[in-house]
């Protein structure tokens, strides 16, 4: 049976983690490829790189990154920030990588996801998309978007790009189902509302875009506990889950969640 | 002339060489996206490994790895000049394996994106999961052995999880080539083997140590 995922992202700045708290036993909590090698020890399902500083300059010490990592893990690993073109594209699967994450350039050019998904199958070309919430009275205030009644009241979801500082006014769940069609193999999907907070994911985002696309769907931002993962998976109908904090702050490990979730009755990979 | 302490050193690490017998794996260079993975697993394996599509490293390897991501039509397009070397060597009984797309490569045709003839050597059609369950089907997902005596699975628990990565399977009427199946709405064929051909529709290189324990099973078969 198919199992749900866990997958920690590694943030990271001119090719170092971005510092967390709960490593005491690693010598080098910065170096990527080190981190990424101990969370396939404790059992990660698959790992993100993702490149916060994500600059021209910082390319090449990217790529030296995805080689290290590559060398040394021998699970999974999807690399994001700052992918512009099929070149990107390429070099970052060249060098080891298994999938790339799009976010702001298949917003600007949606034709990147479906060529380079024909290039290099849609396996690897994973659509990462950034939403907050707009909340309106009703339908009538927000004609043409998908309005959800949630628990804190009537909401649709805008996408941004340019890491969360520009909104689009474009409805994501309508934009989920055209990355789907364009020929991305997944999607993360992260809320701006949501991230840092550590209280949960937004659950019915996830639930609307789990039901009206066909491909997997990794929930992203939130995650203060495993139970907010459960929730993920289950309410939120979520395929993986992709968390940060939870391990580099609040010192969850990754088995500790899978044990969890094993026990609340999901499928997963112990 | 050659000073004789030269001739020492050069007459040692030969038959250090010959103890060891390193053997030669090449990777078939097809295909799209990412050979340095499959070749970073064979390395830690202490074989001498190489990423190639000429004919000549080929011929001399001791055994063949196809590996592949990405689209079937592109790769067998770009497999092109070297599909009788493959007939050859497999025909010589050389030891093959396919990996994911590889293993879609071997067979007679795929359904994905049209109607495209594939290798051949294995019969059957390569076609895609039913429209209820979501794709491509990707994750950790169990093996199901069939077959326990293929040399491919020895020593591997039941139920041991593998890395999958794909939208097509292999649809086959020999039941006898596989060798083990996995569970995504439907039974699919997750590893097959006839005579000197394996394939497994997931990846080894990517399936933590049960993918590596199911490598070095192969290089022990190339080894025999």
């Amino acid at each position: 049976m198919l199992t749900k995922r866990i997958i920690p992202c590694l943030d990271m700045k001119d090719g170092r983690v971005v510092k967390g708290v709960c490593f005491k036993n690693l010598q080098d909590t910065g170096d990527p490829a080190a981190l990424a090698s101990y969370y396939e020890e404790q059992g990660a399902d698959e790992i993100v790189l993702l490149d916060v500083s994500a600059s021209y300059e910082n390319r090449k010490t990217l790529l030296d990154v995805v080689r290290n990592t590559a060398d040394k893990v021998f699970i999974p690993f999807m690399v994001g920030g700052g992918i512009q073109s099929i070149e990107d594209v390429r070099e970052i699967l060249l060098n080891g990588a298994d999938k790339v994450a799009i976010n702001t350039a298949a917003v600007k050019e949606p034709e990147l996801i479906r060529t380079s998904s024909e290039i290099f199958g849609s396996q690897c070309i994973v659509s990462s998309i950034d939403v907050k919430r707009v909340y309106v009275k009703d339908q009538d205030e927000a004609p043409g978007k998908i309005v959800l009644n949630t628990a804190i009241g009537n909401c649709w979801w805008d996408v941004y790009i340019y890491g969360g500082k520009m909104s689009l006014n474009i409805d994501a769940v309508q934009w989920a189902e055209m990355v789907a069609a364009l020929g991305a193999g997944e999607i993360i999907a992260s809320s701006l509302d949501f991230d840092g907070v550590q209280q949960g994911y937004d659950l019915e985002f996830l639930k609307a875009v789990s039901t009206k696309t066909t491909v997997p769907l990794i929930a992203s931002s939130g995650a203060g506990n495993p139970k907010h993962m459960l929730d993920a998976l289950t309410i939120g109908k979520a395929d993986a889950v992709l968390a940060a904090s939870i391990f580099h702050y609040n010192c969850f490990t990754i088995r500790e969640i899978k044990e969890y979730l094993a026990q609340n009755g999901l499928s997963i990979r112990i | 002339m050659v000073p004789f302490y030269l001739l020492i050193t050069i007459h040692l690490s030969d038959s250090k060489l010959l103890m060891n017998v390193l053997i030669k794996i090449v990777i078939v260079d097809c295909c799209l996206g990412n050979l340095r993975s499959v070749q970073n697993a064979l390395q830690t394996l202490q074989v001498d490994v190489f990423i190639s599509n000429q004919v000549k490293d080929l011929s001399n390897a001791d055994a063949v790895v196809l590996p592949g991501v990405g689209a079937f039509r592109e790769a067998i397009k770009n497999i092109g000049s070297l599909r009788s070397t493959i007939h050859e060597d497999i025909e010589r009984g050389k030891p093959f394996l396919g990996i994911c797309l590889g293993l879609q490569l071997l067979f007679t045709e795929s359904k994905e994106g049209g109607i495209y003839s594939g290798l051949d050597v294995l019969q059957g059609q390569i076609v895609r999961f039913p429209r209820q369950v979501k794709v491509p089907h990707i994750g950790w997902n169990t093996l199901r052995i069939i077959d326990d005596n293929n040399p491919l699975v020895e020593g591997l628990q039941a139920e041991e999880y593998v890395y999958f990565l794909h939208s097509y399977y292999a649809k086959i009427k020999d039941r006898t080539m596989i060798v083990a199946l996995t569970e995504y709405d439907i039974n699919f064929p997750s590893i097959v083997a006839k005579k000197n051909i394996f394939a497994t529709q997931f990846h080894p290189e990517k399936s933590g140590k049960t993918g590596l324990k199911i490598l070095q099973n192969f290089l022990r078969y190339v080894r025999k």
